[in-house]
């Protein structure tokens, strides 16, 4: 690997990002990380920095980078200050397992402990939210540490690792040589493939007779959607699909039966509490899947794919854990099962479909009132892009019915805050979306909320020009929590109601084509005039005040007590 | 139903680490009933032992996550049916009674504690045993007036074997 002679730390960080394939990071300058910034300077022709508006933004646009292309998001921020702005980011990153590093400039390290200006213990602050953090002090530790923080973020169940750097590291010279990570002793990414467990759950397979897939982002994530989708083929099992799931096989593939969880499908939730077999791969059994766990699948016998030991047994007690890189263990798994037609078991499916389209799904796609709704919107954006648009979603009820209703025919193409519901998240994710495949539409559905937890990003966006389409679905609520207020606090909307600015001029504002769309008739164009520009548009879409998003299982309630008004 | 655990971990000896594993504890509300952390039968390798009060389904859980650290080699759990554990404690007594009153030899006699140091002023005995062995000594010692107390943390081996130097060798290739 690269070898150099008597260079700085700040050059050092720099060579170790490069070895590393990164060409792209997102930050934000500050006294502690500067030294890092001046060799960044030098290096410009070979790393884009992308300077973002908040240190969170950062965070978010490395995520979106890393869930659309597999690769480490990579973003930097000086000590004190920014460093804890990014910690919202690392948190929702560890939750959603999003492959991170993050880099963040520390005081010198004669300080260290002095209370000195922007020190801050960035290492205590975010060791419960990383999956691996470390402090720097000694330039000679760079390339190893480097690499390590790298091969940690990306193996196993990925996560983001924090690097915290005191300047002084920064600033001091050494010679350099760099070797990937190849491991690291005390951490066993992926486990061994017990082939046994995988003929017992053949066996549990081939036995059922109303067996059901739910698939989670670790189909994803091991890049094993091929090898899912031969499973699904195979066995001819209806599989369901979590909101970080999602893309893994096409939304119109016929296997595919929908979302399970809190606003998923009434099929799939309520057939939880019917099948025989429940085979979850990669997933977490997420309370938001689950409902209450008392009375979740208790029926069923339970297969468990799953790349992390401590996952197993840990919301649901499984029948049959196989702990392995799904993209091993599904090839094997395939070869052993065999299909059956279940027909009745799909008739099922269809009943209860049949159900929701008439009680929600029609008024929500096809609406006969007046007042727009979030549903057309996304049918518009499926129909405007083919199904084939990266969508970027925010937190609330537009990202319940962006995932909802939002079509695929890609992998990777939907990018959201799971685990820890992020408001703020999209519109820089969105940018990073957009970078890491420029060659892709990329829509960001956000409320008139979360919009502006996160609105400066649209400085970002207009400096770099990418092409980024903003949608935002304006109710002037926070949405999702004004619907738990109407449904269960008596209608007593506390503090969620928005008196919003003027979010067409603040776009235009910042030079960004802009449209407000407030009519059913001006709908169809607008999307079409978004997706037809190739610069960064934004539109906002006025829709009903008070609608509500269903269906809905109560928290707390079981997924086969959803309730569809 | 909550019984006393004895979680063992042996893990690589770097900064932060006792921040990570105790956020672990923290994160689920979980008091920990005392800890101590030292050189292993590995070089480099350190060892927690950590006693919590908890049921075994959440201790498999926590220690699941323990496990999931990346400088964690290997963590353990087990009952007190299952190990060997002491304490050790620290009585600290003004001299003049040692002198002064005969009882107090005798009580370090049965105890069979040891004295540690005396001078002038003070001595110092220590007792290892069990919780109530130590406690027991306190309360005899209680009266002729104790200048300091202090309890460690239990340590603990297992009754069977804990073979790390061979998972180490499993890792590293
Ligand atoms: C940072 C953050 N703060 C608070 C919440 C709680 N929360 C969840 S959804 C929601 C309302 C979102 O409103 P809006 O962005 O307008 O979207 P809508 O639900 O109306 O579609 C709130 C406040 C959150 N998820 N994230």
């Amino acid at each position: 690997m690269a070898e150099k002679k008597n260079i700085s730390g700040s050059e050092a960080l720099i060579h170790c990002l490069l070895a590393e394939g990164v060409d792209l990071i997102y930050g934000y300058p500050g006294g502690a990380i500067m030294p890092f910034y001046d060799e960044l300077y030098k290096f410009q022709d070979k790393l884009q920095h992308i300077l973002t508006r908040h240190e969170q933004g950062a965070t978010h646009a490395a995520q979106g980078f890393a869930r659309v292309t597999g690769k480490v998001g990579v973003c930097v921020a000086t000590s004190g200050p920014g460093a804890t702005n990014l910690v919202t980011g690392i948190a929702d990153a560890m939750i959603d397992s999003t492959p991170m590093v993050c880099l963040t400039g520390q005081v010198p390290s004669h300080l260290l402990g002095s209370d000195a200006f922007q020190e801050t213990d960035i290492i205590g602050i975010s060791t419960p939210v990383t999956k691996w953090n470390y402090q720097i002090t000694d330039v000679k530790e760079i390339p190893e540490i480097m690499a390590k923080a790298f091969y940690i973020a990306r193996s196993g169940r990925p996560g983001p690792v924090l690097i915290d750097i005191t300047k002084d590291a920064q600033f001091a010279k050494a010679d350099f040589t760099y070797a990937p990570c190849k491991q690291v002793r005390s951490y066993k990414p992926i486990p061994k493939l017990d082939k046994t467990a995988v003929a017992h759950a053949a066996d549990l397979i081939n036995q059922a007779k109303k067996p059901m897939i739910v698939w989670g982002q670790g189909v994803i994530l091991g890049k094993a959607e091929e090898e899912f989708k031969a499973f699904v083929e195979k066995s001819n099992i209806p599989a369901a699909w979590t909101i970080l799931g999602v893309s893994a096989i096409a939304t119109d593939h016929p296997l595919n039966v929908g979302m399970v969880g809190m606003h998923g499908n009434y099929g799939p939730n309520k057939l939880t509490n019917e099948c025989d077999l429940l085979i979850a791969i990669g997933m977490r059994f997420d309370d938001r899947v689950t409902g209450n766990l008392e009375t979740y699948a208790k029926q069923a016998k339970i297969i468990h794919l799953e790349i992390d030991p401590a996952e197993i047994n840990k919301n649901v007690d499984v029948d049959v854990a196989v702990l392995a890189d799904v993209k091993e263990s599904l090839p094997l798994l395939t070869s052993l099962v065999s299909a059956k037609p279940y027909t009745e078991w799909f008739a099922a499916f269809k009943a209860f479909d049949k159900i929701e389209f008439d009680r929600v799904i029609k008024n929500d796609l096809h609406p006969t009132k007046d007042g727009l709704t979030m549903g057309e919107v996304l049918k518009e954006i499926n129909r405007a892009s083919n199904n084939d648009a990266v969508i970027v979603s925010d937190v609330g009820q537009h990202q319940m019915i962006a995932c909802r209703y939002a079509a695929f025919n890609h992998s990777k193409s939907n990018v959201t805050s799971g685990g820890l519901g992020t408001m703020g998240f999209a519109l820089p994710a969105a940018l990073g979306a957009k970078m890491g495949a420029p060659n892709r539409e990329v829509v960001a559905i956000i409320g008139d909320g979360g919009f502006q937890m996160t609105i400066q990003e649209l400085g970002t966006i207009f400096q770099t020009q990418a092409a980024v389409k903003v949608v935002v679905l304006n109710n002037d609520f926070l949405g999702m929590v004004r619907q738990w207020q109407q449904l269960f606090f008596d209608k007593r909307y506390a503090s969620t109601e928005m008196v919003n600015p003027d979010f067409v001029k603040i776009a235009e504002g910042y030079f960004i084509e802009a449209k407000r769309v407030q009519k059913r008739e001006e709908l169809s164009d607008a999307v079409d005039k978004m997706m037809a520009s190739d610069k960064p548009y934004f539109l906002e879409v006025c829709v009903e005040k008070e609608d509500n998003v269903f269906p809905m299982i109560p928290s707390g309630a079981s997924v086969s007590d959803i309730r569809l008004s | 139903m909550q019984k006393k655990y004895t979680i063992s971990i042996y893990t690589e000896n770097s900064v932060g680490l006792l921040n990570r594993v105790s956020a672990i504890f923290q994160k689920r509300h979980i008091n920990i009933i005392s800890i101590t952390s030292s050189a292993s039968e590995i070089e480099e390798v350190s060892r927690f032992i950590i006693v919590v009060s908890m049921t075994e389904e959440a201790v498999k859980k926590v220690v699941g996550q323990i496990e999931k650290q990346i400088e964690v080699i290997k963590a353990f759990y087990h009952t007190d049916e299952e190990t060997i554990f002491q304490e050790s404690a620290l009585y600290k007594v003004a001299s003049k009674s040692l002198f002064e009153e005969r009882h107090i030899q005798n009580i370090i006699k049965a105890s069979h504690a040891n004295i540690v140091t005396v001078n002038k002023e003070f001595f110092v005995i220590e007792k290892t045993g069990f919780r109530h062995e130590t406690e027991k000594l306190y309360h005899d010692l209680a009266p002729f007036g104790l200048l300091q107390f202090v309890r460690s943390g239990r340590i603990s081996v297992t009754k069977s074997p804990m073979n790390i130097k061979a998972l180490l060798t499993k890792l590293n290739d």
